[in-house]
């Protein structure tokens, strides 16, 4: 097994036992990206000289008997996120030399923890988008199938986990951008609850709803990274106070016996009428159902349950997202940092220019429609509307969660699609979030798992996800029902 | 739902976004099948419910006011990004 190919549990204990060092992972991950990048295109800024650094750093730190837990470990960053002294350009030409002044307190927590940042990856341009087609750098393509997107906009950080550039990624979910690359590409996508990790240097897009995620290759992983990123931070109000949960230990039953011990017992897991509608692709509904199953047989108690709105999830966030995000990207002005064409004649036509030349396609449309929305005469029947039924989504979780404590759906509607197949119609593409807004809208944490393969009309097989969403804060629950997966 | 080119133009204004012709009439179809599409909305019946802005659970987050400086370094870094005159941020005129 080739060192990039490790899971950062295995990399930790090979590390602790001086097996092999944190150099020799970094160059591994390295030349990964150096073979597979030029076809893949999913990292857009490698920084090898400060990687090789920072793994030089931690070997010291392993030396002298640290034993955090993410020291020495390679990993890779969407580039929405501040990274001081690397560009951030969240995939837009109009940031094409933005160099970030400062990191994101999510970066300070893993610069401290000894983590090795590789670089940035590539992304649907500000997020916008569920297949990384939107990048102005380029799609990314799905390393199990190179004619396919590998899922957005967080594509280049499940694209580099599933090729094995690097042990882990981060991304961001505003409503689903981890986890439906991570059904795309065969990994664990976590999106945390809204506020459980700091969006401190993070390029805000739509502020209620987004959050920072992971991209792993499993769920131990998943919780070893959250642990160390998650937090209330000063610089971010938004963020919880609430205490976090020893998340890896919920993973670990050591010595329990599933079929006789049942560890999920007194778990009750909702399955929604709402996501399995009977023109779901038979093959998820199944893998979905099986996962179910073995739920059970860890002991969980199975319930039909009804989330009424689901269906308005898609509608009511492309008015509220659009919406916030024509007010976050006003600030994209050519002012004092990013592109600036200087030639307009007054200042408004400076602005216009900037913006007209800097932005692609797709952020355009979401600032006009946010703006449509938010503008005099529509706001009541748009942006109010898409609120009050965004309220009413919320209602529907609350009341499930008192007769469940978790939620198993499909994560996506169908295995990775084509590129350039929907890349003509936005509203194909909107749907794709169907079964991930409604987390996002009621600021739950929701993981996607791997839970199978389906068989493509070329007869090929490629993985999807089914996801499993929890309370508020309440992340603790879903690694506790994957640890029984695990055995 | 469907959006004329005066409407596309007022809105691209409104978002000071410079569009072309083909930018525009694309716009109008695609914002138009979209917000056809958001009218489903409608069928929800949402009198008496109140608008949900956000979900922290957060109310008056707020530090003590005291003022705090940021690292000289990452302040310099910041404003070096853009055109200077006398260390102050240059800009078009305004008025």
């Amino acid at each position: 097994m080739n060192l990039n190919e490790l899971t950062i549990k295995t990399a930790r204990e090979k590390l602790e036992q001086g097996e092999i060092s944190a150099v020799e992972l970094t160059e591994a991950c390295l030349a990964a990206i150096k073979k597979l990048n030029p076809e893949l295109n999913a990292v857009l800024t490698v920084c090898e000289q400060e990687a090789l650094d920072e793994a030089r750093a931690a070997d010291q730190r392993i030396a002298a008997g640290d034993q955090s837990p993410l020291l020495g470990i390679p990993y890779l960053c969407k580039d929405n996120i501040m990274t001081k002294g690397i560009r951030t350009t969240a995939a837009s030409k109009i940031l094409e030399s933005y160099i970030a002044p400062y990191d994101a307190t999510i970066i300070k927590k893993l610069k401290e923890a000894g983590a090795v940042l590789l670089g940035k990856t590539n992304l649907d341009e500000f997020a916008h988008g569920a297949s990384t087609e939107n990048s102005a750098y380029g799609p990314t393509k799905n390393p199990l199938d190179l004619t396919r997107v590998p899922g957005g906009s967080s594509g280049g950080s499940a694209a580099a986990v599933a090729a094995n550039m690097c042990l882990f990624a981060l991304g961001s979910d505003t409503g689903g951008s981890v986890r439906c690359p991570a059904s795309f590409c065969g990994l664990y996508g976590l999106k945390p609850s809204y506020g459980r990790v700091s969006r401190f240097g993070l390029l805000a897009m739509a502020s209620s709803t987004e959050v920072i995620g992971l991209l792993t290759k499993t769920a131990y992983d998943s919780a070893l990274v959250l642990k160390e990123i998650a937090g209330q931070d000063e610089l971010d109000a938004t963020s919880a106070p609430e205490k976090l949960a020893n998340y890896e230990k919920e993973l670990v039953f050591s010595n329990v016996k599933i079929a006789t011990q049942k560890p999920l017992k007194g778990l009750r897991i909702g399955l929604p009428a709402e996501y399995f509608l009977p023109g779901l692709n038979k093959e998820i509904a199944e893998h979905v159902k099986n996962i179910a199953q073995r739920l059970e047989f860890a002991g969980a108690e199975l319930k039909k349950i009804s989330l009424p709105h689901t269906e308005y999830g898609v509608p009511a966030y492309y008015i509220i997202t659009p919406s916030e995000i024509s007010s976050n990207l006003a600030r994209f002005d050519g002012l004092g940092w990013g592109l600036a064409k200087t030639e307009a004649a007054d200042l408004q036509s400076f602005y216009k220019l900037n913006r007209g030349i800097g932005f692609g396609p797709e952020v355009k449309r979401r600032i006009m429609l946010g703006t449509y929305a938010l503008s005099a005469g529509y706001y009541d029947a748009y942006y109010k509307k898409a609120q009050a039924v965004r309220t009413l989504i919320i209602e529907d979780f609350n009341q499930a969660f008192t007769q469940v404590d978790l939620i198993l759906t499909p994560t996506t509607p169908h295995p990775a699609f084509k590129l350039g197949e929907q890349v003509n119609d936005p509203l194909a593409m909107y749907l794709e979030d169907v079964f991930v807004t409604g987390a996002s809208l009621a600021g739950l944490p929701a993981m996607s798992i791997p839970a199978g393969e389906v068989t493509t009309e070329e007869g090929n097989k490629l993985p999807v996800g089914a996801q499993i969403i929890a309370p508020r804060l309440r992340e603790e629950l879903i690694f506790k029902a994957l640890g029984a997966l695990e055995e | 739902m469907a959006i004329t080119n005066e409407e596309i133009k007022h809105i691209a204004e409104l978002s000071r976004l410079q569009l072309t012709a083909e930018e525009e009439k694309n716009f109008a179809t695609q914002l138009g099948s979209i917000l056809q599409y958001v009218e489903k909305l409608n069928q929800v019946k949402t009198d008496n419910i109140e608008a949900t802005a956000q979900v922290s659970g957060l109310s008056d987050v707020a530090r003590n006011d005291e003022v705090r400086n940021w690292d000289p370094a990452e302040v310099r870094l910041a404003l070096e990004q853009g055109e200077l005159e006398n260390g102050q941020l240059k800009v078009k005129r305004v008025l």
